[in-house]
């Protein structure tokens, strides 16, 4: 880890270089920002926290200029601006790296970097002469005729960074720019970001992982509910501090310790196997030899990057997708080739990845959607027939028990915010008795009061004896759910750790493929982290 | 909690709101067609109106829109389910030739007879469109681009056996299939001055049917939820594929029935002159009554209207062509204000829920301002 040198107090300059004051932008209903008051001092990385739906994005685009807010003024370098479109904001030497890059795969680094600036250096030797002297200028190694589709996420992100430096960026804004990085590339972030400050660039950084913020931010500014909080510096806060202001009240936590775990399987999947193929064609092995056994009143936590079969997985479990070999038990009873609904007939409860796509009809009203997924199971209805009556009030009740804000069970699901919608999915599948609950990233892009309700219902779930399968990006809920964690790399669950003792950096470390076997908490020597121990540890039972 | 009535009585204005945006577009359109090309709507609409409810002008609005609401049921299946089945057409003409060969063929009492032929008809419908979605099951082919080049083999399929010597007869210039027995011609009901025909509570049972079946099963919740979102639908334990092969084999069986008001109380028989096109008239049907079961027969009956009263309008000098084109502002103006009223409904949804968490908050606000400060 990087000790994060704090860069030297700026030169006393008066002129910030980005100052919002009394934003305030109203969506029909709702107010995104009020009264919004930000100074970022040229020169610093101005970090912005806040949980999700806070309104640190809408704030970022009214920045950027692609939203115009209702009130409140932006001024760059003193000076008072009003952005129609994000085109004003570039010239006004604002860029913008998205969470999501948007890079056209099958172009090289300097096409993408050219197109669209094609008027900035043309798109021969000036320009590629411009890029190399921006990526030596800033630490960048941006190697300029490689095609995007062939170099990972770190460097896809320097990329877009280098992009908008292109465009004679002086202020750079990055949304989540961590959420995508392991915690090695992110150390080299922020590298890359400490350069771009020392040269005189300002670095607006969006993101709520407090440690991250902590570690690579001049000042912190908090936003919560709409509007700013509090700033901070680094030295004058801790982690806990940041989150409570972050939250507004006492921090929940994912910790469940006594253990309930017993020595009843209720599901085995044993050898299972899924082939598939990559982005190129090529096959490739989606699912490799996946072993494991979840007993009564036990959690299982998968870690890993995304995309490297925990998606696939679950959807083999609920047979969504056909496996090509292995076997899954449920209780004892073979389900490997039952339909989805069997499966949910027997007792599987599922919390989709994605709700919108996997967990609602988003057009149909709540009850409709209490319906989904347990059609044929009362209250929902008798024989052929459906009961709407009993479906209608037992949704009325999963509404009240579950605290989903809506006002009436008529309003379509869409209409409802994403913590209300995870409530209503959670209430929906613990209705009906399930002796095995997946749960894939139940709390992503939930608020933090819906994301207690969720962690209570799954220690709850735990509690009551279920199996609980939880996948989850978020390593802190990973480690303070589960009884046993697996680390997923490449379709094979390659390690396995205990999650009393192991710290997020540890799993991250494991998330990247490094390491087999089981991983010890490292307390001095590094051997079972370590690239050396491969072939140490034979309990991993797979091949 | 008052919360439900209000949402009820918000659907109520939603539901008015839609028809009565549609039908004054749709007038006002129409009227300023007619005035640029010289014509007085005012007096058109009068004529419609005049002769449109003489009695012989309802009984054969009436008669006409039997056929029509059948073609929008079967359409309808397809598109609560998001299936467009273009194929109507064909699956009705495959399956009234056949009924009607079938029919010619035997003569049996009509209480036996008439069953047979209807089956025969759901059965020949229920085939030619189950090819298109075993295809589009099994091998992903859109159902658009099948029940089309189905249509065409139909049509290929009934000149092939609809000749002397195969499966049809000739009778002066008119070549048809034998015809059936007096005995299976279907009853009428006696009204004044024509009867309608019996085969109206066909079309009553098919609405009543798709409403049930569709509303208030669990199968119908199974296809309105693969509609909705296939992903949705899949995840939650419904099989998709089956599920498709499923609602084109009822499309098809009902669009089996749409020649059988034809067959069975009016020609008695196959021709080279039985009516063509009704599937398309039913796609229009379906869209214009929203795949309800009741908006439907509101609209073949206002179809029926249009087509009976526009050769009125000939008469009175009128161009026939402006009822084309009132039909095709109509089906316009009712799909532009639906989803019109429909994104405005969302939006005021959007806007109760946002109100309501935003109550919910001032309330808790309210008490931690001191901490913010800290």
């Amino acid at each position: 880890m990087i000790p994060a040198p704090k860069s030297p107090p700026p030169a006393e300059d008066a002129v910030p270089a980005v100052e919002l004051r009394g934003i305030t932008k109203r969506f029909p209903g709702v107010v995104a920002n009020h009264d919004i008051d930000i100074t970022v001092r040229r020169g610093t990385i101005h970090a912005l926290v806040g949980e999700n739906g806070a309104g640190k994005s809408t704030l970022m685009k009214i920045l950027y200029g692609m939203q115009r807010p209702d009130e409140g003024t932006i001024g760059i370098d003193g000076e008072q601006v009003s952005f129609r479109s994000p085109a004003d904001a570039i010239g006004r030497g604002i860029g913008m790296v998205h969470q999501h890059f948007m890079l056209a795969d099958n172009l090289t680094v300097l096409e993408n970097v050219v197109l669209g600036a094609e008027r900035l250096h043309g798109i021969g030797a000036a320009a590629r002469r411009r890029i190399s002297e921006l990526s030596d200028t800033y630490g960048l190694g941006v190697r300029p005729d490689l095609l995007v589709e062939e170099i990972g996420v770190a460097d896809r992100q320097r990329v877009e960074i280098l992009k908008v430096l292109y465009r004679g960026a002086r202020t750079l804004i990055l949304d989540e720019p961590t959420a995508v990085l392991v915690p090695q590339e992110v150390d080299a972030l922020f590298e890359n970001l400490r350069e771009l400050t020392s040269e005189g660039l300002t670095v607006l950084f969006i993101s709520h992982k407090l440690g991250e913020v902590l570690t690579v931010a001049d000042e912190i500014t908090v936003i919560r509910r709409g509007t700013t909080v509090d700033t901070v510096t680094p030295e004058g806060t801790t982690p806990r501090q940041l989150a409570e202001l972050m939250v507004g009240s006492e921090l929940p936590t994912p910790e469940t310790r006594e253990s309930t775990v017993t020595d009843q399987p209720v599901l085995t999947v044993s050898g299972l196997h899924l082939s598939g193929r990559d982005a190129d064609g090529l096959p490739r092995e989606v699912l490799a030899g996946i072993d494991f056994t979840i007993h009564r009143g036990e959690v299982l936590g998968i870690a890993g990057v995304e995309g490297n079969g925990q998606a696939e997985l679950v959807e083999a479990v609920m047979g969504i997708r056909r496996p090509d070999g292995g076997r899954i038990e449920l209780e004892g009873a073979d389900i490997s080739h039952a339909p989805t609904r069997k499966r949910r007939e027997g007792g599987i409860g599922y919390i989709p990845e994605d709700r919108h796509r996997h967990g609602l009809l988003l057009e149909a009203p709540l009850w409709e959607n209490r319906m989904l997924g347990h059609v044929t199971e009362p209250p929902n209805s008798s024989g052929p027939l459906l009961t709407a009556a009993a479906a209608r009030e037992d949704t009325r009740r999963i509404v009240a028990e579950y605290d989903v804000r809506t006002p009436g069970i008529e309003v379509t699901a869409g209409s409802l915010s994403g913590g209300n919608q995870q409530k209503l999915i959670v209430g929906r599948e613990m209705s009906h008795h399930p002796r095995v609950l997946i749960a894939a990233h139940p709390t992503r892009g939930v608020d933090v009061g819906a994301q207690a309700r969720i962690w209570d219902e799954i220690r709850k779930a735990r509690r009551e004896g279920l199996a609980v399968l939880l996948i989850s990006a978020d390593l802190d809920e990973l480690i303070g759910l589960s009884d046993s964690l697996r680390v997923m790399y490449r379709g094979r669950l390659v390690a396995d750790a205990d999650p009393a003792t192991i710290t997020p950096e540890e799993l991250g470390t494991a998330m990247t493929g490094t390491a087999t076997g089981h991983l010890e908490h490292d307390a001095g020597s590094d051997d079972a982290s370590g690239t050396g121990s491969d072939e140490t540890r034979g309990e991993e039972s797979g091949e | 909690m008052s919360s439900p009535l209000r949402v009820d009585r918000e659907k109520l204005v939603l539901g008015v709101a839609a028809p009565l945006l549609a039908i004054v577009t749709a007038v006002a359109i129409t009227s300023a067609v007619m005035l640029l090309t010289g014509d007085n709507p005012f007096r058109a609409f009068s004529v419609m109106l005049d002769y449109g409810s003489k009695s012989d002008s309802q009984v054969w609005i009436i008669n006409k829109a039997i056929p029509y609401y059948l073609a929008a049921a079967a359409v309808a299946i397809g598109f609560r389910m998001n299936l467009f089945n273009i194929g109507v057409d064909g699956q009705y003409r495959v399956a009234a030739f056949f009924a009607a060969v079938v029919g010619g063929a035997l003569s049996l009492p009509g209480i036996v007879q008439i069953p047979i032929i209807l089956l025969t008809a759901m059965a020949c419908g229920a085939i030619w469109a189950g090819i298109a979605g075993y295809l589009k099951a099994t091998r992903g082919v859109s159902e658009v681009i099948t029940t089309i080049m189905l249509n065409f083999i139909g049509g290929s399929l009934i000149a092939y056996f609809l000749q002397e010597g195969r499966l049809a007869e000739r009778d002066e210039n008119i070549v048809h299939t034998t015809d059936i027995p007096d005995s299976s011609f279907f009853f009428e009901i006696p009204t004044d001055p024509y009867p309608i025909h019996g085969s109206i509570v066909i079309a009553v049972a098919v609405g009543i049917a798709y409403w049930f079946v569709l509303g208030r099963t669990r199968f119908g919740f199974d296809l309105r939820a693969v509609g909705r979102s296939e992903e949705a639908a899949e995840a939650s334990g419904v099989s998709v594929k089956r599920t498709v092969v499923t609602a084109m084999l009822l499309s098809g069986a009902v669009a089996g029935l749409v020649g059988m008001p034809t067959l069975l109380n009016e020609s008695g028989n196959y021709g080279i002159d039985f009516p063509e096109g009704l599937g398309f008239t039913g796609i229009a049907i379906a869209l214009l009554g929203r795949n309800h079961a009741v908006g439907m027969g509101l609209a073949a009956l206002l179809w029926g209207f249009l087509e009976r009263t526009g050769t009125q309008l000939e008469f009175e000098g009128y161009d026939q062509e402006i009822v084309g084109v009132m039909q095709g502002i109509i089906v316009l103006s009712v799909v532009v204000a639906y989803e019109l009223v429909r994104r405005w409904g969302i939006r005021r949804q959007q806007r109760q829920v946002g109100e309501q968490l935003a109550a919910a908050r001032n309330g808790k606000t309210a008490t931690d301002p001191a901490e913010v400060s800290a």
